[in-house]
């Protein structure tokens, strides 16, 4: 159904070509916002969908933009975007939108959008863009979910604010990690997470 | 057809003013649109917080009705727009006054904010509801939950004496000198401070309210000499 360079461009950064751990892209917020899962869930949905739109548009009016100005263009159609966003959202689910306040004008500063529109969405037409976005923002929320997994889990004994850990552990002597809350620890995670991949990938010769 | 060129000193200039003009228009254009929606939205989530100090649910009902059928009184202070303004809402739980205190301060990332509710004697803690703009999740951003809110109730913000003294947030194993005291977060130092701080600055700013006998009075006052209350530290 897809073609191999579609399966490249939507697949290819979940792994080999990951936008995190592989080009070192939006690691600012993956320290951000990976204390807990929640908000990691929902920052790499909001990534996913800014990405995708932003690469249409800039991909469509590509042909028209100036190459002094571009990187200007570019960020203006990404704070439109996300500017956009945020006012539906306080119109339509004033919750989501208070939940997300922080994190909606983080997206703005997030080095994927601008690196995927500049190494992207600037040479290819709309529709490969739209699946690199997608491809790129999936990558992002991954590892965001992995790290996070790992951090509210080992931290607070909890995942998405439930108690997973049981009361006999800590019953028994079992103490929440204080460290996985600092950001440091999702430094050294994501750390941890680049070795793993590098080392099964070149295994396989990728 | 000659082809544009796109690199030219004023096709670019004319590019970045039109599109800076479409964005611009575009905003405007959806903020306006929105703003009514949002504004209530605001109200609501006012609404919701202020039940929330009072300890409420208003997960069955419709939160608005429930707060109208409620709170059923506003004391006003300052002149309305200044700095100085302040409003005190005046709950009836069955018979029983509650006043509800707005609260503003400073976290670590931003903001943070929030409802304190007081018994009729404007000194023992009721309830209170807490929320911020950006504190870190897990951490700071715990002051909106149950656990952290809770510890507040049956406090007095009066020592002995009668004098307002606050509610101060400390790390467990540190003790306030003549004040009550809640614990702080682990490892939200500076939230909790500021929450701690919070309570202090806002407490003397209602100084009016608190020093007044608790008859309820619907009349914004004017006086200027509010009888001042001591701090101690």
């Amino acid at each position: 159904m897809l073609s191999q360079k579609t399966k490249d461009t939507l697949l290819g950064p979940l792994n080999v070509n990951n936008p995190v751990v592989v080009q070192i892209l939006g690691i600012c917020s993956a320290l951000a916002v990976t204390v807990q899962l929640k908000p990691a869930l929902v920052m790499g949905i909001a990534v996913t969908i800014i990405v995708a739109m932003s690469n249409v548009i800039v991909s469509l009016i590509r042909k028209s933009i100036p190459m002094r100005v571009r990187i200007i263009v570019q960020l203006v159609v990404v704070a439109a975007l996300v500017t956009l966003v945020s006012e539906i959202l306080k119109a339509f689910a004033y919750d989501v939108a208070m939940q997300l306040s922080v994190y909606l004008g983080l997206i703005i500063t997030n080095c994927i959008l601008m690196g995927r529109l500049e190494a992207f969405a600037m040479t290819n037409n709309a529709w490969d863009s739209f699946l690199d976005g997608l491809g790129n923002g999936f990558g992002y929320a991954l590892v965001l979910v992995i790290v996070a997994v790992v951090r509210e889990l080992l931290g607070a004994g909890q995942l998405l604010g439930f108690q997973v850990i049981p009361e006999s552990f800590y019953a028994a002597g079992y103490e929440n990690n204080g460290m996985m809350l600092m950001p440091a620890m999702a430094l050294i995670l994501v750390g941890c997470i680049i070795w793993a991949h590098r080392a099964i990938n070149d295994k396989e010769g990728k | 057809m000659k082809k544009l060129d796109t690199n030219g000193t004023v096709y670019t200039v004319v590019y970045s003013v039109v599109i800076t003009i479409i964005v611009a228009v575009l905003l405007a254009v959806v903020s306006q649109a929105l703003r009514p929606r949002q504004e209530a939205n605001i109200l609501l989530d006012k609404q919701k917080q202020i039940l929330g100090a009072l300890k409420i649910d208003y997960s069955t009902g419709d939160p608005a009705e429930i707060y109208l059928a409620l709170v059923n009184d506003t004391l006003r202070y300052g002149e309305a727009g200044t700095k100085e303004y302040r409003e005190v809402y005046v709950a009836n739980l069955n018979g029983a006054v509650k006043y509800v205190l707005p609260l503003s301060g400073k976290g670590l990332w931003g903001g943070i904010g929030g409802y304190l509710a007081l018994d009729e004697d404007k000194n023992t803690i009721y309830g209170t509801n807490f929320n911020h703009e950006s504190e870190t999740p897990g951490l700071g951003a715990k002051i909106v939950e149950l656990p952290f809110r809770q510890q507040f109730e049956g406090k007095h913000i009066r020592n002995a004496a009668g004098e307002v003294v606050s509610v101060a947030v400390l790390k467990s194993g540190k003790h306030a000198e003549g004040q009550e005291q809640v614990d702080a977060i682990s490892g939200a130092t500076i939230t909790s401070t500021g929450v701690s701080t919070m309570l202090q600055v806002n407490l003397a700013e209602y100084a009016e309210f608190l020093s007044e006998l608790s008859a309820v009075s619907n009349q914004p006052s004017e006086e200027e000499n509010v009888e001042s209350v001591k701090e101690e530290d």
